[in-house]
């Protein structure tokens, strides 16, 4: 028998270069492809979809989640905001929480270790009219330490002298959203601006940071001493918020705790009551918000994960109805000497192939697309290698594991009765 | 006498199990010699396109032997009878069996790309086949674009393309009209001739039997009379 089987099949090299094999079926399978070419786009299209949805997804989820990251850097690291109110908000009963003094600023910075700077803010809004321009905007009172201490650089001018801060003269500073909508051709600075019913002279430009932690814009703010906004405008003495410059030596928990010993010895407050002051650490408002950010990229692209499933599955479909369609081609195959394995390696390959150049597809939409839409919802465009290698390797992978039950049941066909097919 | 090319030696064919069982060869003895041209006839259900099967080695008996150049074919397996098939013979069906969209002479290369020949080999050897049916000039066409008697010849030709032993034809006539089928029976016949090929040809026109050497008449699942005829 051994003589007999030698002597019938061909030249053993041929049949056992695998690569040969494929080579072959490879070829075949373009053929095939080539010729339904319909039949082959429909049939990628689960895939498309699929691809472009998750590779989309996840590009812009990254890109989101670095502008908030960038955004949040953009305020300074080591800031610590502290505001008067209660973090479980009381309801409308209570007396609302006083606001803080001078003399809280002066304790912050001269008994808490480990602080670099501190800056009052007292705030209003007001319309700011330059020749016939006109634009509302949030006045912000402080002193030199709030540049430092969220390390705002100017563009043009200068900052507050001593006197000018000392007395509050009606000097402002512009950002940039100001800047631009006031003086779209001119210098600003040495200028005079009408802020409310308060004359003032520009002496500075900010430069631009951007959105802001909430998604406001930062740069829509005139800066002025806070004394002038105190007594131009708010008419107290009252200071809004704290803003406070850690050392980066120091960990910023502990400065938070030592701010909050002090202002809760300062205010009044013992025993098991709660505080009437809140303290912001832009790191954890930074780690939460890109924490948030991170967890809905996940979810939407496990949404989209599953619609490249339906489109493994839509592959399987259509190669099963591939399969029947195409009996008769399989008989013809099988009489002419074609033997299983290769007609199962034909319809394999036909799967993959398709399903790869189905990725390839969706991962060009999705590079247009990201490209596209992080200008329009305004984050940046991140391209991640990796997540296109993935996207591309799984597609490969849907078009095996979708492909093989068909392609098992072609090669399981009978030539006689493939051959009568109709 | 010199050993026959093919030798069936009391095969029998069963169908199902049971009593709806269904007896289809009954122990059928048959020598082909090499060169010969032989008609199958009989009528349906007679044995006949089951015996072609075997002969084809698309089935297996149930039992008897079935002998190939000498050697014992009748327990080979799957593959092995696909490899039998893609070195030794060459089949042309009633209804043409080209594959669709593809053209005249890609039909034709589909043997030699399983006998894994390379791209020149294959164009060399398609183009010859091509030539030898009288379809040369058509081999950019597709069967849709060619006549019955046309498809047949390029179906021809792809059977011709491995320079097989055994051309078996199944009704090759049976889906044309009798000009065609006269010009397709000269074309076996000069065939046989010219290659020294065997042809084993089923059919049930008395007329293209005709042109055969040898005719093997079946009844029952069993040959009932082989009638060889003068040359």
């Amino acid at each position: 028998m051994t003589d007999l089987d030698l002597d019938l099949a061909p030249p053993p090299p041929r049949q056992a270069s695998s690569m040969r094999l494929l080579g072959t079926t490879a070829l075949l399978a373009l053929r095939a492809i080539r010729r339904h070419i319909l039949r082959s786009f429909l049939t990628v299209l689960g895939i498309v979809i699929g691809v472009f949805a998750v590779v989309t997804m996840v590009t812009l989820g990254k890109g989101a989640t670095q502008s908030v990251h960038d955004q949040i850097s953009s305020l300074g690291a080591n800031i610590l905001t502290v505001i008067p109110g209660q973090g479980n908000g009381r309801g409308g009963g209570g007396q609302a929480p006083p606001p803080f003094k001078y003399g809280d600023l002066a304790a912050i910075r001269d008994q808490v270790t480990g602080v670099t700077s501190v800056a009052p803010q007292a705030q209003a809004s007001a319309a700011a009219v330059h020749n016939a321009a006109n634009w509302s905007t949030t006045v912000n009172g402080t002193t030199n330490a709030y540049f430092d201490a969220q390390n705002w650089k100017l563009t043009d001018g200068r900052r507050f002298s001593d006197s000018e801060e000392e007395a509050g003269k009606s000097v402002c500073l512009l950002g940039s959203t100001v800047k631009a909508n006031l003086y779209p051709h001119e210098q600003p600075v040495g200028t005079r601006l009408r802020l409310g019913s308060v004359d003032c002279e520009v002496i500075g430009v900010l430069d631009a940071k951007g959105q802001g932690g909430f998604g406001q814009d930062q740069d829509d703010t005139v800066v002025m001493p806070i004394k002038a906004v105190q007594r131009r405008f708010t008419g107290n003495q009252d200071i809004r918020a704290i803003i406070v410059s850690a050392d980066p030596a120091y960990d910023s928990g502990d400065v938070q705790e030592a701010i909050a010993a002090l202002l809760r010895e300062r205010r009044n407050i013992t025993g098991g009551k709660l505080d009437d002051f809140m303290i912001f650490d832009n790191k954890q408002i930074a780690d939460t918000l890109s924490g948030i950010t991170g967890v809905l990229t996940a979810i939407v692209s496990a949404v989209a994960g599953i619609s490249l499933l339906v489109g493994g599955i839509g592959i399987m479909n259509i190669m099963l109805v591939s399969v029947t369609e195409r009996t008769r081609e399989i008989g013809i195959r099988l009489a002419i000497g074609a033997v299983a394995r290769e007609v199962m390696l034909q319809f394999l390959v036909e799967a993959v192939v398709l399903s790869c150049l189905g990725g390839l597809i969706g991962l060009m939409l999705a590079l247009f697309a990201s490209i596209g839409l992080s200008k329009v919802i305004d984050v940046p465009f991140v391209f991640d290698p990796w997540t296109n290698l993935m996207a591309f390797f799984f597609s490969g992978l849907i078009g095996v594991v979708f492909g093989y039950f068909p392609a098992r049941r072609a090669a399981s066909l009978n030539p006689i009765d493939a051959l009568r097919h109709e | 006498m010199a050993e026959p090319l093919i030798r069936l030696i009391g095969v029998t064919k069963r169908f199902g199990a049971g009593a709806a069982a269904f007896q289809a060869l009954k122990g059928v003895d048959l020598d082909i010699e090499a060169g010969d041209f032989m008609a199958v006839m009989g009528p349906s259900g007679s044995g006949k396109s089951t015996t072609m099967n075997i002969l084809g080695c698309l089935d297996v008996p149930s039992s008897g032997s079935f002998l190939f150049r000498g050697h014992h074919v009748e327990s080979l397996g799957r593959d092995q009878r696909a490899l039998l098939r893609r070195r030794y013979l060459g089949f042309v069906f009633q209804g043409f069996n080209l594959l669709a969209r593809t053209t005249a002479l890609e039909n034709v290369e589909l043997p030699l790309l399983y006998r894994g020949e390379d791209r020149w080999t294959r164009r060399e050897a398609a183009m010859a086949a091509l030539d030898k049916v009288g379809l040369a000039d058509w081999a950019k066409h597709t069967p849709a674009e060619l006549s019955g008697g046309q498809q047949q010849r390029v179906a021809i030709a792809r059977a011709i393309v491995t320079h097989p032993d055994v051309l078996l034809a199944d009704e090759p006539t049976g889906n044309l009209d009798s000009e065609r089928s006269i010009e397709i029976m000269e074309l076996l016949t000069d065939l046989n001739r010219t290659s020294g090929i065997t042809v084993l040809m089923v059919t049930h026109e008395p007329d293209m039997a005709a042109y055969a050497r040898t005719i093997v008449h079946f009844r029952d699942g069993l040959v009932e009379t082989i009638e060889r005829r003068a040359a």
